[in-house]
């Protein structure tokens, strides 16, 4: 059995405690059951479905930790493994930045469970991937396709009286359509925490439709263009930037948040005023999760230290509100420690994507970015190149498709050079708007399709 | 035996691999534990006749099974500090098979005889299920089994018996001497990997395999508070199919290069190599702007490997080709008709690409892939032209093949196997010719050394590469350093500038530890050899922004 109750999972946990001779001890138990189908030209490629359950025990002696995992759960099991946790942090060299564990916390009701998700069966999963597959057959494109569901919980307590459960489901799909002959490429991506949210069938259609739309794409001069950036194309640089996010680099002077002269850009205005991103871990459309803080993702590596998650404001305004603090740097620094969120919500307007391309004189509409790289972390210039869709945009209508393009671009100057948001939606995890940004910089033209 | 599970670990790039507290493939265990014996190939072999049975009783035509024991040890630093010690263990049995013309393929950690049987019955059920929605059945190339067989990385110190003292002594050993050379901050971290693998086939093979892989590295920072600056060099040291006697820094291995420059052949000074990182990141803080054009480039085979790998490693995978990684990675300009038509040129006469996987020290050496065909050595690019793929049992048909090629790797034992990048390698030319002797010839270029940034489009046509250092050439002199260097061509255009190369002599390998393929991703280690090589007029773009 994979997914423990609360209940199971603290008797489990308060079982290991008990076993503890040393100064601190935390317990991490996780299980979930992930399956998927893979899929291209037109034929499924591979599924499959794994479960696991895991147990972690962290143990402390002064500044030396071990730790110790495993999938047995009689009693002498759990014994030796709190047996092997105490012999590794013993033979352990001090940790100087070792910070004592966390005592009970309060966690924030998250709901990011859905029961239609833990329903699904590889029956489900084989008809997303004919849903997506037939249209495209009979319309002779080619489809190829993934599909990831995951039901897992992740439960945590420590010697201080911890202790923290969280129960969590996810879907991700996503789909590439190609035409015979190669000249069109569509993409759609949908990830949601209910699957009787998604439609494999609807996701694919969006992707037939950039499909034979960007077919015959016209060269346009790399240069500076204004850009409608949809979610899909946006989040990626986004979602790098505010991993960018961690105080201690920038109080050490290494990152786009370090100052001329010392010191860290809180506080500074950095981007156009109306951006605003905060993370909130109750909110309906990417629930979060109650605790995280060195785990990440939706089901985390065992909820890290049991920091709570709470909303936070990161840009208000434009202006920089909150960088992520460990434990160890906001003790050090005299602050409140602030751990990274499963994810951020980039508020922006009403507008829909449609509406943006209506008040766009010229411009040019990318729905995908692809290999996005750093190219200097000082400046946060990322590369990488549109595609799966890129479209000249004249006079408020999308008049033709255009060549891909690469870019070297830096989210800080492209949040600087906003023109326009649209209604946010989700991408992976994220809630993000469609953008239009002026002066967007591509470098070179690319023949990829 | 006892039964276990084990975690998983999804898909993650280079970058979340480089954080201290990277999750693992595996349990934790104690470091004297990665030690233990383990099953001896006899047992092994029982187990694996099991599987072999009970799949072809349930209905199967063909089986590999694939019995293995992955064990990693991984050590975080930075300054002064360890920051982590990952030792896992992980070990279970995967099973492949084709029922009704279509692979299946599952799991278990459950090593006991009633575990496995179940495990076969379960990938003949998923290949039965899967057959509703095959179009064509699968045609494996014929493999003739080849008995009991053992092969073993031939190493001289198997880095898992090196005290962990040891270890932390050579890190806080080479951030000591960055720090003292003008680094504000340094990590550093050794990777080692040891893959126990049996396979058995259906086909009559059994064969036992210990694959040693190690990977030393380290970032250096330099900082300028005042200015508010900071440049990174990482080391120039290259992931290797070797065991702990690659750091031993042998003065044979070292090749002198203009201004004192050392590159690493199959030994390595971490040392040595941190000190002058720390002095090269402080003197790229003042180094001067590239000015945006066309220049000639001088790569060194510690830079270029990685443009080897993306823009003639993974365009010449024949899955990418036949679209099967449409919907992730991508798919390739490298179309079969190019290959049929015997004279596309995807570069000039010089160029020689060659893959292998038998080549000593490499990351992609192995005496059997993951479905039991020998490895060898085959051409892909000939005098210029493309003249093969990479290719697996089921798809060398396709290129009217009768052998694998033998690219078959799966990254655990519980991920199926599935076509890898062999080692990808440019030959060194036969004229006798030093890097000296290469940039004396240049007029305007710019030589660039280590692997920076890295960006290629889903077809491998355009791409735009960084490095570590950059240096002009000025009048066939190295005028000084440079930064802010990127350079962006077309795969097919840059290989037909390639004008020159260096000889053997200066031939060495760079490595990628951690290359992600498929969905769900998996991780292969591959390496690429080559001896700097000149490319004209290529496309410089500066890099340099302020915000």
């Amino acid at each position: 059995m994979a997914i423990l109750s609360k209940e199971e999972a603290k008797k489990i946990i308060d079982k290991v405690l008990a076993f503890s001779k040393a100064d601190e001890m935390s317990v991490g138990l996780s299980g979930s059951r992930t399956g998927n189908i893979r899929y291209a030209r037109n034929s499924v490629s591979t599924s499959g479905e794994t479960t696991n359950l895991s147990l972690s025990v962290t143990a402390v002696f002064g500044k030396k930790s071990g730790t110790s995992t495993i999938n047995e759960f009689d009693d002498a099991s759990l014994e030796k493994t709190v047996r092997r946790a105490e012999e590794i942090a013993k033979l352990a060299p001090d940790n100087p930045e070792y910070v004592p564990m966390l005592g009970p916390q309060k966690y924030l009701e998250i709901n990011s469970f859905s029961d239609s998700t833990a329903a699904i069966t590889p029956d489900y999963r084989a008809q997303a991937a004919f849903d997506s597959i037939d249209p495209c057959a009979k319309k002779n494109l080619t489809a190829a396709g993934y599909l990831e569901d995951t039901t897992g919980f992740s439960a945590l307590g420590n010697s201080k009286g911890l202790f923290g459960y969280n129960k969590a489901t996810s879907i991700d799909f996503s789909i590439t359509v190609r035409t015979a002959d190669g000249k069109g490429s569509g993409y759609a991506a949908r990830d949601y925490n209910d699957a009787s949210k998604l439609s494999a069938k609807s996701a694919t259609e969006v992707a037939m439709q950039k499909a034979l739309a960007s077919s015959e794409a016209k060269a346009l001069e790399p240069g500076k263009y204004t850009v409608i950036l949809e979610p899909t194309a946006g989040v990626d640089l986004l979602q790098n930037m505010m991993r960018s996010m961690d105080a201690r680099s920038a109080d050490e002077g290494r990152s786009f948040l370090g100052k001329k002269g010392g010191g860290t850009r809180l506080g500074e205005k950095l981007f156009d005023e109306r951006v605003n991103i905060y993370s909130d871990p109750q909110n309906l459309e990417i629930p979060g999760s109650p605790f995280g803080g060195g785990g990440g993702g939706r089901f985390g590596g065992g909820g890290g230290d049991g920091m709570p998650q709470e909303k936070v404001v990161w840009v208000e305004n434009g202006v920089v509100k909150n960088m992520y603090y460990s434990r160890y740097w906001a003790e050090k620094k005299g602050v409140k420690a602030i751990p990274a969120p499963s994810g951020f919500i980039f508020a922006g307007g009403t507008q829909t994507l449609a509406e943006m391309i209506k008040g766009t004189e010229k411009g040019i509409l990318v729905t995908r970015l692809w290999y996005i790289r750093a190219v200097d972390p000082q400046t946060l210039l990322y590369t990488g190149l549109t595609r799966d869709g890129t479209f000249y945009i004249e006079n408020g209508k999308i008049k033709y498709p255009v060549k891909n393009f690469r870019f070297n671009e830096s989210p800080v100057i492209m949040l600087n050079n906003l023109e326009a948001m649209g209604k946010p939606m989700r991408a992976s995890g994220n809630l993000i708007p469609p953008l239009k940004i002026r002066d967007f910089t591509f470098t070179s033209l690319s023949d990829a399709v | 035996m006892k039964r276990r599970d084990f975690m998983q670990m999804s898909g993650m790039g280079l970058g979340a691999l480089m954080l201290p507290n990277v999750p693992v493939i595996g349990n934790s265990v104690p470091v004297e534990h990665l030690l233990d014996p383990w099953m001896d190939a006899p047992v092994k072999k029982i187990l694996s006749e099991i599987a072999l049975n009970a799949a072809k009783s349930k209905g199967a035509t063909y089986t590999d099974v694939r019995i293995g024991r992955y064990l990693q040890q991984y050590v975080f630093t930075r300054e002064k500090q360890v920051q982590n010690i990952q030792n896992a263990e992980s070990y279970g049995i995967g099973i492949r098979v084709i029922a009704n013309g279509t692979w299946g393929f599952a799991a278990t950690s459950d090593v006991t005889a009633d575990g496995i049987a179940k495990c076969a019955a379960t990938a003949v059920a998923i290949a039965k299920a899967n057959s509703k929605f095959q179009k064509e059945p699968v045609v494996l190339a014929e493999q003739k089994g080849v008995g009991d067989k053992t092969w073993k990385t031939p190493i001289k110190k198997n880095a898992f018996e090196i005290p962990i003292q040891e270890k932390i002594d050579l890190l806080m050993n080479v951030n000591g001497a960055a720090m003292a050379n003008g680094a504000g901050f340094v990590t550093s971290n050794l990777f080692f990997v040891n893959e126990q693998k049996y396979f058995a086939s259906s086909d009559g093979s059994f064969i036992d395999q210990d694959v040693h892989r190690i990977w030393p590295t380290f970032t250096v920072t330099a900082i300028d508070k005042a200015a508010g600056k900071f440049k990174t060099r990482d080391a120039i040291s290259s992931p290797m199919g070797m065991g702990f006697e690659y750091l031993d820094g042998l003065a044979s291995e070292k090749i002198a290069g203009p201004n004192g420059l050392v590159g690493y052949r199959n030994s390595y000074d971490m040392v040595e190599d941190a000190i002058v990182a720390a002095k090269q990141a402080k003197e790229k803080m003042t180094a001067k702007s590239v000015l945006a054009g066309k220049y000639d480039l001088v790569l060194d085979p510690n830079h270029l490997g990685l443009t080897i790998h993306e823009s003639v490693g993974h365009p010449t995978e024949l899955d990418r080709v036949l679209g099967y990684e449409a919907n992730y990675a991508g798919t390739s300009f490298a179309t079969l008709d190019k290959w049929q038509a015997k004279n596309f040129n995807y570069g000039s006469k010089l160029v020689n690409i060659v893959a292998d996987k038998t080549q000593a020290h490499t990351l992609g050496a192995v005496g059997y892939d993951d479905e039991g065909v020998p490895c060898k050595e085959w051409n892909i690019i000939k005098d210029g032209i493309l003249v093969n793929y990479q290719a697996t049992r089921d798809q060398v048909s396709i290129l009217g093949e009768k052998e694998s090629h033998g690219c078959c790797y799966a990254d655990n034992w519980n991920s199926v196997q599935f076509q890898r990048m062999p080692n990808i390698s440019l030959k060194a030319g036969t004229e006798k010719r030093s890097v000296l002797d290469m940039i004396k010839g240049v007029d305007k270029g710019i030589y660039i050394i280590g692997r920076g940034s890295y960006s290629i489009d889903q077809q491998r046509y355009n791409f735009q590469f960084g490095g570590q250092v950059f240096y002009e050439i000025k009048n066939g002199q190295i005028a000084g350093m440079l930064e802010d260097v990127a350079y962006q061509s077309n795969t097919q255009e840059f290989w037909n500038s390639c004008s020159q190369l260096c000889d053997k002599d200066d031939y060495r390998t760079f490595g990628s530890f951690f290359d992600g393929k498929g969905q769900p991703s998996q991780v292969s280690a591959v390496s690429h050899g080559s001896a700097t090589t000149r490319f004209d007029a290529v496309n410089v773009i500066n890099t340099g922004r302020k915000i």
